[in-house]
């Protein structure tokens, strides 16, 4: 009896040391898969370690970065110091949650590189092409540009639509631009040589909102497009037939924002505080999605961006052939995705945002409430961690992109924030306000980086181009301005 | 009982006659050539009145006319392209006038600099130092005359005391002193009521500008934070010039326009 609890209390004693060292830790992917077995790891490790142990167990042929979250909380201290400074209890496994990050680094834009002038009036939208190598602006003049981004200069100027331009999209294999207009007619435009290939698209009975290409994993070369319009319709078109193929009609009021997701659907938002989910082919409404309370302003599809690239990436890679265009797009889409459906979020005037999972629940997974005015924009980041959302009380919000939690507030804007931008490596945010600047925030640290005045008036739209060498921006002053690192 | 209504009371218990409608009817047919027999007849200043009156009701049913003409006739919707393009998320707002974003700050700087104003009232009637001041006569004789007292509006900082009644040469009454002005914005063209800061430049002499003084044409600083205004850096910009376009001291007012 006695030998006994003095083996048990060496035991203790002995386990009291090891505790001292090293502490109990599960490794798991952001969809909480765990990455082996619990294991001790030494308190002195820290994220450099992790990321070693990470590759090792993983069999990655090369180092890639991860960053490691506990509780989400990023970790950048050793773990002892963590322990210390937030008293976790060692007796339960530490979960830790390792997030790839992108293998390459995107500079923060620093300076106005160019002040392009050429539009007679303001400017309503810009928009780099998906491989970032062309830049094509819709104005208040009726016109859209093209812009040289080498020279940085104007390239073509395409005249003929009736009224202001509100919106344009490139295609995701960049061979066409549709642009849309307040009198309600489209234009399909080349890029190469500046032409309009077809009559005007008409349908509409008001303006357009909002265009959306069929994502390149679906389809290439790229044929349809979807336009949303303030007359409460949603319209597919098809390029190489120059007409409206199926008309959704559903919403009561103005349809505001539309977005073509990765799996074949299509969702639209609208004033009548709805989300409406429809199925591609037939033009079926397969979910609706309530829960608004007020005007749904923006949409965001967790795979925004590879779906806008397409098949482009950081590389710089031109492919030859739409088959293996299609099929590298396909490629990065299941990557992007992995194995979660698509996440999408909805920002509203009743100043609150939803997350929902629209294949498994008509309900919202989260409701994302914080702001103080109406929500103008939402947009996921890149890799999908992060949702940014752009309000008129002029701040812009971090959530996590996953479970819809605030993390983290950016304040500094003085007027309402109109757009905002990521950029491809998800670091870094960029967010124009009428204020009549641009500002890069900085995710990691949560901070200001970089403040860009220069526009003489509001900044109406923002964009970010897909190779991050550059930043375009166009507002009321008439100019478009080109920023770089 | 008022004896105004002992027709209707008359109708109410007897009914009317039983002409009552015919002669209505043709009175009301005749009524209009009765008018004209007058409006032909009627000279001079009757006349005049009459023929005003006549057109006025002629232009009146024109334009009923075209309304309802416009109602039933169906209408192209102004396809014209409009100025002040905005994008399609801020389509559906109100759109809330606003100032454009003010010249810079280097333009301002340097107009201060050079001392010269592009103002809207370049030139002000020269203010004389006897209209300016009232002499206060003082000592127990009266004899004294060093004292004066301002007779236009002026303008105080918040933390002015006076001095010690042997000390003070001027006098600024307070029923003259304006702590706001109504200063109108040239290109929103709406007025706002705002707080003064401080008095810039008064025209006639760097002694009124001092005593804080506001005449015609002076330059007066206003508190513009309400106005949410913002520089080309995106700094909320809270001082802006005006300069005064009334007479404050006869109006009771102080009216000024901003200095765009």
């Amino acid at each position: 009896m006695e030998a006994k609890t003095e083996t048990a209390a060496a035991a203790v004693a002995m386990e009291e040391r090891e505790i001292i060292n090293n502490v109990m830790c599960l490794l798991t992917d952001p969809d909480a898969t765990p990455l082996g077995a619990p294991m001790y790891l030494p308190q002195n490790a820290g994220p450099q370690q992790l990321q070693q142990i990470v590759n090792k167990l993983l069999n990655n042929e090369e180092r890639l970065p991860y960053s490691f979250y506990i509780s989400d909380e990023e970790l950048l201290v050793p773990l002892s110091t963590y322990l210390q400074k937030n008293k976790v209890s060692v007796e339960k496994a530490l979960p830790i949650v390792y997030q790839p990050q992108a293998i390459f680094r995107i500079r923060p834009v620093s300076r106005c590189s160019a002040t392009i002038s050429g539009h007679g009036e303001a400017v309503l939208t810009v928009a780099f092409s998906p491989d970032g190598q062309q830049l094509a602006s819709g104005s208040g003049d009726t016109t859209v540009r093209f812009w040289d981004i080498g020279t940085q200069t104007p390239l073509y100027t395409c005249t003929g639509h009736k009224n202001w331009v509100l919106c344009i999209a490139w295609s995701p294999d960049g061979k066409y631009l549709v642009s849309g207009s307040k009198s309600g007619e489209l234009q399909c435009w080349d890029p190469q040589t500046g032409k309009s290939l077809s009559n005007p698209l008409t349908g509409h009975k008001k303006w357009i909102t909002g265009i959306s290409w069929e994502p390149a994993h679906l389809n290439t070369p790229c044929r349809r497009f979807v336009s949303a319009s303030k007359d409460g319709d949603a319209r597919i078109w098809d390029i190489s037939l120059k007409r409206c193929v199926i008309v959704l009609s559903g919403h009561t009021l103005a349809v505001t924002c539309v977005k073509w997701g990765g799996d074949g659907v299509i969702y639209t938002g609208s004033q009548d505080c709805t989300i409406k989910v429809w199925e591609t082919t037939q033009g079926k409404l397969i979910r609706e999605l309530k829960g608004h309370g007020h005007w749904v302003n923006s949409l965001a599809l967790s795979t925004e961006y590879v779906l806008r690239t397409g098949a482009f990436d950081h590389t710089g890679k031109q492919y030859s052939s739409p088959e293996e265009m299609k099929q590298v797009a396909l490629e990065r889409y299941n990557k992007m995705r992995g194995n979660a459906p698509e996440r999408l979020v909805s920002g509203s005037d009743d100043f609150t945002m939803f997350l929902w999972e629209p294949f498994i629940s008509k309900h919202p997974k989260t409701r994302m409430t914080g702001h103080q005015q109406l929500v103008n924009h939402v947009y996921f980041s890149p890799d999908g961690q992060w949702v940014a959302s752009a309000s008129f009380d002029k701040s812009v919000k971090l959530w996590n992109g996953t479970t819809g939690k605030f993390v983290a507030a950016f304040r500094g804007h003085v007027g309402p924030v109109y757009q905002i931008s990521w950029s491809a490596d998800s670091r870094l945010l960029l967010s124009g306000s009428k204020d009549s600047t641009l500002k890069v925030w900085d995710i990691r640290t949560r901070k200001l980086k970089q403040d860009l005045p220069g526009h003489a008036d509001e900044v109406f739209s923002v964009d970010w181009s897909p190779d991050g060498e550059k930043v375009a921006s166009g507002g009321k002053d008439k100019v478009l301005k080109l920023w770089m690192g | 009982m008022p004896q105004g209504d002992y027709i209707e009371r008359h109708r109410r218990d007897y009914g009317y006659r039983l002409d009552h409608f015919e002669r209505k009817r043709k009175k009301e047919a005749r009524a209009v050539h009765k008018h004209s027999q007058i409006a032909q007849k009627a000279i001079g200043i009757k006349g005049k009145m009459i023929a005003k009156k006549n057109y006025a009701e002629k232009a009146q049913m024109k334009k009923t006319l075209a309304m309802h003409e416009e109602s039933t006739s169906r209408r192209k919707t102004d396809d014209n392209v409009q100025d002040g393009a905005v994008p399609a998320y801020l389509l559906d707002r109100e759109n809330t006038t606003r100032a454009k974003v003010l010249s810079n700050t280097i333009k301002q700087k340097r107009k201060e600099k050079a001392g010269k104003w592009d103002v809207p009232l370049p030139k002000v009637r020269p203010v004389a130092e006897d209209e300016m001041f009232k002499v206060v006569r003082t000592g127990k004789r009266k004899t004294k005359q060093w004292k004066r007292m301002v007779t236009k509006a002026t303008f105080v900082g918040p933390g002015f005391t006076r001095k010690p009644p042997k000390y003070e040469r001027f006098i600024r009454p307070s029923g003259l002193r304006f702590t706001k002005a109504h200063v109108t914005h040239p290109e929103l063209k709406c007025t706002f009521n705002l707080e003064i800061i401080g008095v810039k430049k008064n025209p006639n002499g760097p002694m009124y500008t001092s005593l804080g003084v506001m005449t015609k044409g002076t330059i007066i600083e206003v508190n513009v934070s309400e106005l949410g205004l913002v520089t080309p850096a995106g700094k909320v910009v809270w001082g802006k010039y005006a300069q005064v376009t009334n007479n404050p001291e006869n109006d009771g007012c102080i009216n000024a326009v901003l200095l765009v």
